[in-house]
């Protein structure tokens, strides 16, 4: 009988206290200690048929790097999970795990399921903390791959291809690499640290990046075959903010979660001494209840905020931001105000904003997408008193690439149409993945997408 | 890194930079714009093209000293580097079909104006150029519009230099003396823009303006240049930054452009101690 773990619950992770970290930008989980992660690592049970693998977008080793944990050999277990993601400690921090690989664990029937995720990232900041080596670069195979956007897919699709011999260049249109990893996703929950840890672990492996280029506008996608690339893997991300077209959405003070969280995370508003304007809020309402809400809202009330809304047109359970979010904002002291849908943001005779009407909702029959459809209750309109409102409820793709892109077809959504799973657009050797041909998903679903286009363009290339 | 190749002082808030950055200059079309920041901590600030040589790979901009972020360009000197600069974005100004125009430029604006009214007169179109300063020290470009236009009016507020007067005001005379123009192109402060639509919407002469609003990642991503153009939400950076001026909602884009007056104005004494020596 091996040494196991048969505890029913979690090994907790230790996390700063809510009223804390609350007022600052350091990460809320603060990881496991070694003993810890063996202690979990030993309630797994090895199962043969690996259903957690199944559900894992990149398809990593699952039990087989959670036994190198259990046996102290943490080398090892990096070793594994290096080998299908270039990213593992950004993935053991932003993967959803609870609806993917930990869904599926057998010990979920009775109790918790193996904390995956928070393994992975104890491996992955045991390896940082405890490896300067960098990885090898591996042989050239002499072939050139040009990949469009430095965020989760095509650092993915960048790894997978210099670990095959490809000379990869990422051109990334912002001044810094890292995509959503670095303007979106906060501080607190993604230290940008770890993040340029692991682009320095894929410049290592031969990936070159030019920062400060446009694909579409510095140069079209022609050029790049021109100039002897001999495919394109496009990962360039979800566009524009949406807005509700509402009154008032124009007032100084309305920002697009986009905006303020690019505002706050890549260009360091919360640094006292940057340089970047952001407003100065006492109440804020954040509109939309995904995860990009949750980090709008989370970022509001560490700038000072004294109070911050969540306003979802639906129901608590309904909430598309992962349970853990929830948890962490209610936690911090964001007010839930559920089943409530802006109708106008109001503002003073400046042009500032003054408040958010609302009107309550309540769910009636299930819609197209299986959810129950909100109605507005008639004649409940209040107003929340707020100067800040924050729109996110999602984004529509980005318009620059198939504007300059003669035959690269998108939907009526504008997301670029992929003729099979690989990602191959409608364009030979052009191929798509993440946010741009799904609209705004998940960082572990552009992995996955990179990693499976990274496969296909190695077998388009090698099978010419 | 994009080195400054060459750098002079216009009047003495405008500087003229030439900067080194091959893929910008092989692309840029007037009416486009860079996004660039100085240093490694600073600001992204939007700047338009004012000038380009596709075989000497340069471009030139030309900006005000106006705030922190500009007084930081402004530190910036001959053989220094900027840290980024990306580009050209947005989308160049429409002249293909274009005989007769009257381009109008306000203050620095002139500098954005000018590669416009370049175009139409290398493209055989005939030209009328008005252009408007405060006083006379301020007056920048002057030779530079007279070169490339049938007729050049220059304006001042106090008479200083050319005539006294708005921009409007010669706007107007050029109408009413029967200059048929196919459109008005007017680039300057907001309220310029503002009042010259209102005078050709009454002559009903269509004005294409160049709008620089707040902005951050200047590819469509942040959603912070957004106006209401004809009812509509619009980008500047991708689906302008020109717009029919008619459609244009000024007073709400002037409102939207004093979003960070208080944090500008404080942060502007901070660089003004820091960079003292360029802004006296």
């Amino acid at each position: 009988m091996p040494d196991r773990n048969m505890s029913l619950t979690q090994t907790p992770m230790p996390t700063q206290d809510p009223n804390v970290r609350n007022k600052n930008f350091n990460e809320v989980a603060l990881g496991y200690t070694k003993e810890m992660a063996i202690n979990e690592a030993k309630r797994c049970l090895g199962c043969k048929h690996k259903p957690c693998v199944s559900q894992c977008p990149v398809q990593i080793d699952i039990p087989a790097f959670i036994q190198k944990v259990a046996q102290d050999d943490m080398e090892g277990a990096y070793a594994i999970l290096s080998a299908d993601t270039s990213l593992p400690a950004v993935c053991g921090r932003v993967c959803p795990q609870e609806t993917q690989c930990e869904q599926m664990c057998v010990r979920k029937k009775k109790g918790d399921s193996v904390g995956i995720g928070r393994l992975e990232r104890f491996v992955a900041d045991w390896h940082r903390e405890h490896s300067s080596e960098l990885p090898q670069k591996p042989k050239s195979n002499g072939h050139k791959v040009a990949v469009v956007g430095a965020g989760p897919s095509g650092l993915t699709c960048a790894g997978d291809l210099a670990k095959l011999g490809y000379d990869t260049t990422i051109f990334e249109a912002l001044h810094m690499a890292g995509g959503v990893l670095v303007y979106g996703i906060p501080e607190f929950r993604l230290p940008k640290a770890i993040v340029q840890t692991e682009i320095d672990n894929l410049k290592a492996l031969g990936v070159k990046i030019e920062t400060n280029v446009v694909i579409g506008k510095t140069l079209t996608i022609d050029e790049l075959f021109a100039q002897g690339f001999e495919a394109v893997f496009i990962g360039s991300g979800a566009g524009l903010p949406n807005f509700m077209h509402i009154p008032g959405e124009s007032l100084k003070g309305v920002y697009s979660a986009n905006e303020y969280l690019t505002r706050i995370n890549l260009m360091k508003a919360f640094d006292p001494a940057s340089h970047t304007p952001i407003q100065k809020s006492k109440a804020v309402a954040v509109v939309g209840g995904g995860n990009v809400a949750m980090d709008a809202a989370r970022c509001a009330k560490r700038m000072g905020a004294e109070t911050v809304y969540i306003v979802y047109r639906r129901g608590r359970a309904e909430l598309p931001a992962r349970l853990e979010e929830v948890e962490h904002a209610e936690e911090e002291g964001i007010i839930f105000k559920l089943l409530n849908n802006p109708i106008e943001v109001l503002g003073n005779d400046d042009g500032w904003v003054t408040g958010l009407k609302c009107i309550e909702m309540e769910l009636g029959e299930p819609d197209a997408s299986g959810r129950r459809r909100p109605i507005a209750k008639p004649g409940s309109e209040f107003v929340l008193p707020v100067d800040t409102m924050i729109m996110a409820i999602g984004t529509s793709p980005n318009p620059l690439l198939h504007r300059t892109t003669k035959g690269l077809d998108t939907n009526k959504w504008g997301c670029l149409i992929t003729r099979n799973d690989d990602g191959l657009t409608s364009r030979d050797h052009v191929y798509a993945g993440g946010d741009a041909v799904t609209g705004a998903a998940t960082v572990i679903l552009a992995m996955g997408a990179g990693k499976k286009a990274a496969a296909a363009i190695d077998k388009d290339i090698m099978g010419k | 890194m994009f080195k400054i190749l060459n750098k002079k002082m216009l009047n003495p808030t405008v500087a003229q930079i030439t900067v080194d950055a091959p893929l910008i200059a092989k692309k840029a079309q007037a009416g486009q714009f860079i996004i660039l920041r100085s240093k490694a901590d600073s600001e992204r600030i939007p700047l338009t093209v004012a000038g380009y040589d596709r075989e000497g790979g340069t471009i030139t901009l030309i900006f005000q000293i106006v705030g922190a972020g500009t007084a930081e360009l402004n530190s910036l000197e001959k053989d220094d580097e900027i840290h980024d600069c990306v580009g050209p974005l947005g989308e160049p100004t429409h002249t293909e079909g274009l005989r007769k125009v009257c381009v109008v430029g306000g203050g620095v604006g002139c500098a954005i104006a000018l590669p416009v009214a370049r175009k139409l007169h290398e493209q055989g179109a005939v030209v009328h150029s008005i252009i408007g300063f405060r006083t006379k020290d301020l007056v920048i470009l002057e030779n530079e519009f007279k070169a490339v236009s049938e007729e050049t009016r220059i304006m001042t507020d106090d008479g200083s230099h050319g005539e006294k007067g708005l921009v409007t005001t010669a706007l107007e005379s050029l109408i009413t003396a029967g200059n048929d123009y196919d459109e008005v192109i007017a680039i300057g402060p907001l309220i310029m823009m503002k009042f010259v639509c209102i005078l050709t919407k009454k002559y009903n002469v269509k004005t294409i303006v160049s709008m620089n609003p707040i902005m951050v990642d200047g590819t469509g991503m942040c959603g912070g240049c957004r106006l209401t153009v004809g009812g509509e939400t619009k980008f500047a950076c991708v689906d302008g930054p020109d717009f029919d001026g008619h459609l244009v909602d000024f007073d709400e884009a002037i409102s939207r452009s004093k979003m960070y007056a208080d944090f500008e104005q404080h942060a502007r004494d901070k660089a003004c101690k820091l960079f003292s020596k360029e802004v006296q």
